[in-house]
């Protein structure tokens, strides 16, 4: 296949979908799934060929559209009236949507049919409308496993873009320009590390997308490899033009099979189509993909670790330097960036540098997906542009939180980041304006906390995590989380004394400076920023033996101490 | 100890037969082992095949594996207790899987363990005495917008309560006592071994 083919199939596939009066999109990600989605699908179909419509009405099995709390999601595309967005979608609706759809002319939302008028989702929720999709743009919109809807919507031709009309020095100039920082956490810029791999010595370079997504509540790069994996695959094969690799491994978590099975499938029509695997789209670039499935271990989101465990070895980092730029996979020159990184990779190619870096703020540029969930009304998938302020965030898109409780805290970056108190909620949302509040960006789960949630146990629960994901290789990490989890413990039944916490303060300093990987070296976190704006609640856990957000039980209540003073 | 990535060594096409113990699913293990073409860096891939075929390693089986592959069997066992995905001890007729990812722990999924815990005298990781069911807990199954999640005999089920997830596993177990069929659920999503397999 070359250019033009490609160009050629893309428009075959638009005059298809064009010929449909109503097209139905039907979410088919994990949430959606577990909430019924696949029976509402075989409705629709069911209906369409009852109805006798097939010529009329298209049903699509879709990615991810954002609000999973509202699942099963369902969008109608109705030719020349636009997008209907609806939620909670039974079989029983899902017919009716059809035959509504197809025959009539859309009426205004306020005169549509029961249950179609309460299930309507307003076309100016600001769910949608505070967001901006740009590594999602697909997402929701296309059929994942296939790759002409993909194609169809300008897919490949950022690849077959860079391929004929730039040098692999210049894809890497134009993503330094683009400011583009690693989305996994750290914020490393990402063109600096591909410059760094290419200018590497070495026979053979490897490329590996990190899809080891282990932060509890984060699940940012499975629906992005769920909902359109086609999109990491060309961010992938650009990559692998640009530093000189042609062997790439993409690593999905263990516990996302469907990802893995649509990455599988993507890649294997890909490579018939010639758009991975030898003479790329009739070039001299080659490029092999293979996925590598996980077996659960935190630690391998770690680069090293991932790294060892793509080798086929037990998952444990080793001290850097060598970077995988110098020395990776069987010791040679890697290149190993974040899916959801390389999700912006085909944006940038595409529409330039200056228009990716438009968008953030001065030090953060692009959009960033988060995984918006906790005590918030709607919650789900966003994708936001840098710089968007947590009250945004968390009234607007989400909604606000529930049973008209008020915000206490947002917790970012998972087991290595920190809690954000209500006073910062107007912080801009980038790199450096979240590490100033001791939390980080980390891979993007965000979840949002209320009165009724004591942060010492909160506290505890990220130091138990990190406890039991500590790969035990060094010391610092493998006894002090055990310590800290064990003092954090004793604050919540009851028996700590003031001592105990400057214990933990110190103990949580010297975790921090003497790990050896990111694990431990960030496992302290989630405590040390909750010491810092939450010091009054492990105050009354220790003085009054009472806990302020009413989840801990201690052992003594303050009422018996009341009795024997 | 540096494993090296040897060249393929010799096919061996009578190891399913050369097993003692015959039995067929080692044909699965070995297609693995031969799509890998026997490289020592394959190794967690054929112990996931190996598990998805056995339901859980057995000493056997990592005897095994470790001979095919050529690597020291402590090679093979150090990667097996890595990772937690691995299970060396046989699994209950029924498992219950409780999300304790954040946004399912702030909404409170350790009462759910907690009741499961005591109703079954089960340990979390654990099997009942009559073996028919696992109780476990997983790091976050990405439904957070479900929260909390459970995974029930491969079904996911949100937001469940203690008291609604009692419920259901009795009925499961009932269910299995009378020797009826188990009851299906249609809004459910088939998984095994913590997975998600794709209905569509």
């Amino acid at each position: 296949m070359n250019r033009s083919d490609l160009e050629a199939l893309a428009q075959r596939e638009l005059q298809r979908q064009q010929a449909f009066r109503c097209r139905i999109l039907c979410c088919a990600s994990t949430p959606c799934l577990s909430s019924g989605a696949t029976a509402v699908y075989d409705a629709i179909n069911a209906a369409i060929k009852e109805g006798e419509l097939d010529a009329e009405v298209q049903a699509v099995s879709t990615g991810c559209m954002g609000p999973c709390s509202r699942g099963p999601m369902v969008t109608v595309q109705v030719k020349d009236e636009g997008e209907f967005i609806y939620e909670h979608v039974s079989p029983e609706v899902g017919r009716q949507l059809v035959t509504y759809h197809a025959r009539s002319a859309a009426s205004p939302a306020e005169e549509l049919p029961e249950p179609l008028r309460t299930r309507l989702l307003p076309s100016d929720m600001p769910f949608f409308a505070k967001q901006k999709k740009v590594v999602l743009s697909n997402s929701g919109l296309i059929d994942p496993e296939r790759l002409e809807d993909y194609v169809a919507r300008g897919g490949y031709a950022a690849l077959a873009h860079a391929l004929r009309e730039m040098t692999p020095e210049e894809v890497c100039r134009e993503i330094i320009n683009s400011g583009l920082r690693g989305r996994g956490g750290a914020g490393y810029p990402t063109g600096l590390k591909w410059d760094m791999v290419r200018k590497a010595r070495g026979d053979k370079k490897y490329v590996i997308a990190n899809g080891d997504e282990g932060d509890p509540g984060a699940y940012m790069d499975r629906t992005l490899m769920e909902s359109d994996p086609h999109r990491v695959l060309e961010g992938m094969a650009i990559a692998g033009y640009a530093v000189g690799a042609d062997q790439g491994y993409i690593y999905v978590r263990g516990e996302y099979p469907i990802a893995a099975k649509r990455l599988e499938r993507a890649i294997r029509t890909a490579e018939r189509r010639g758009l991975l695997g030898s003479r790329i789209l009739d070039s001299n670039f080659n490029f092999r993909i293979d996925v590598r499935i996980g077996a659960g271990a935190f630690v391998c989101g770690e680069e090293t670790a991932l790294m060892a465990s793509i080798m086929g070895r037990r998952g444990q980092p080793t001290p850097r330097p060598p970077y995988p730029a110098q020395s990776g996979l069987w010791g040679k020159p890697t290149l190993i960036n974040n899916v959801e990184t390389f999700g912006n990779i085909a944006p940038i190619i595409q529409n330039g540098a200056e228009w990716f870096a438009s968008i953030g703020t001065a030090k953060s540029k692009g959009t960033k997906i988060f995984a918006l969930a906790g005590k918030v009304a709607t919650t789900g998938l966003i994708e936001v542009p840098m710089g968007i302020t947590l009250r945004e965030i968390v009234y607007d898109i989400g909604g606000g939180i529930p049973n008209d409780l008020a915000f206490k805290a947002a917790q970012t970056g998972g087991p290595s980041g920190g809690c954000i108190p209500a006073q910062y909620l107007d912080t801009p949302v980038d790199y450096e304006s979240l590490k100033a509040l001791g939390s980080i960006m980390g891979s993007g789960g965000l979840i949002i906390m209320d009165e009724h949630s004591c942060m010492v146990d909160v506290a505890k629960f990220f130091m138990e995590f990190c406890m039991d994901e500590s790969c035990g290789k060094c010391v610092p990490c493998r006894v002090g989380t055990v310590q800290m989890h064990r003092l954090l413990e004793r604050i919540t039944d009851g028996s700590a004394t003031l001592q105990d916490l400057e214990t933990l303060k110190e103990l949580c300093v010297m975790v921090k400076e003497t790990s050896l990987c990111g694990l431990g070296q960030s496992a302290p976190n989630p405590v040390l920023s909750t010491i810092q704006y939450f010091l009054d609640e492990y105050e009354a856990h220790i003085r009054e033996r009472r806990c302020p957000a009413g989840v801990c039980t201690l052992e003594k209540t303050p009422v018996t101490e009341w009795v024997h003073a | 100890m540096s494993v090296k990535t040897s060249p393929p060594p010799r096919a061996r096409p009578q190891a399913a037969r050369e097993h003692p113990s015959g039995d067929p699913r080692f044909n699965l293990i070995d297609r693995t082992l031969k799509r890998f073409s026997y490289q020592q860096d394959a190794l967690i891939e054929v112990l996931h095949t190996a598990q998805e075929t056995f339901g859980f390693l057995s000493d056997d089986l990592l005897i095994y594996v470790a001979r095919q592959l050529k690597l020291p069997l402590s090679w093979v066992y150090g990667v097996a207790t890595f990772y937690h995905f691995f299970t060396l001890k046989p699994q209950g007729k029924h498992t219950c899987i409780v999300c304790m990812g954040t946004a399912c722990y702030v909404k409170r999924a350790a009462e759910i363990v907690a009741a499961l815990q005591q109703a079954f005298h089960v340990e979390p990781g654990g099997t009942t005495a009559d073996g028919l069911l696992s109780l476990s807990t997983a790091r976050c199954l990405g439904s957070c917008g479900l929260a909390p999640v459970l995974v029930l005999d491969g079904e996911v089920l949100g937001r469940e309560t203690p008291e609604s997830t009692l419920e259901r596993v009795r009925q499961l177990l009932l269910t299995e006592r009378s020797e009826a069929a188990p009851s299906a659920n249609g809004d459910a999503v088939h998984v095994t071994n913590g997975g998600i397999h794709e209905p569509i």
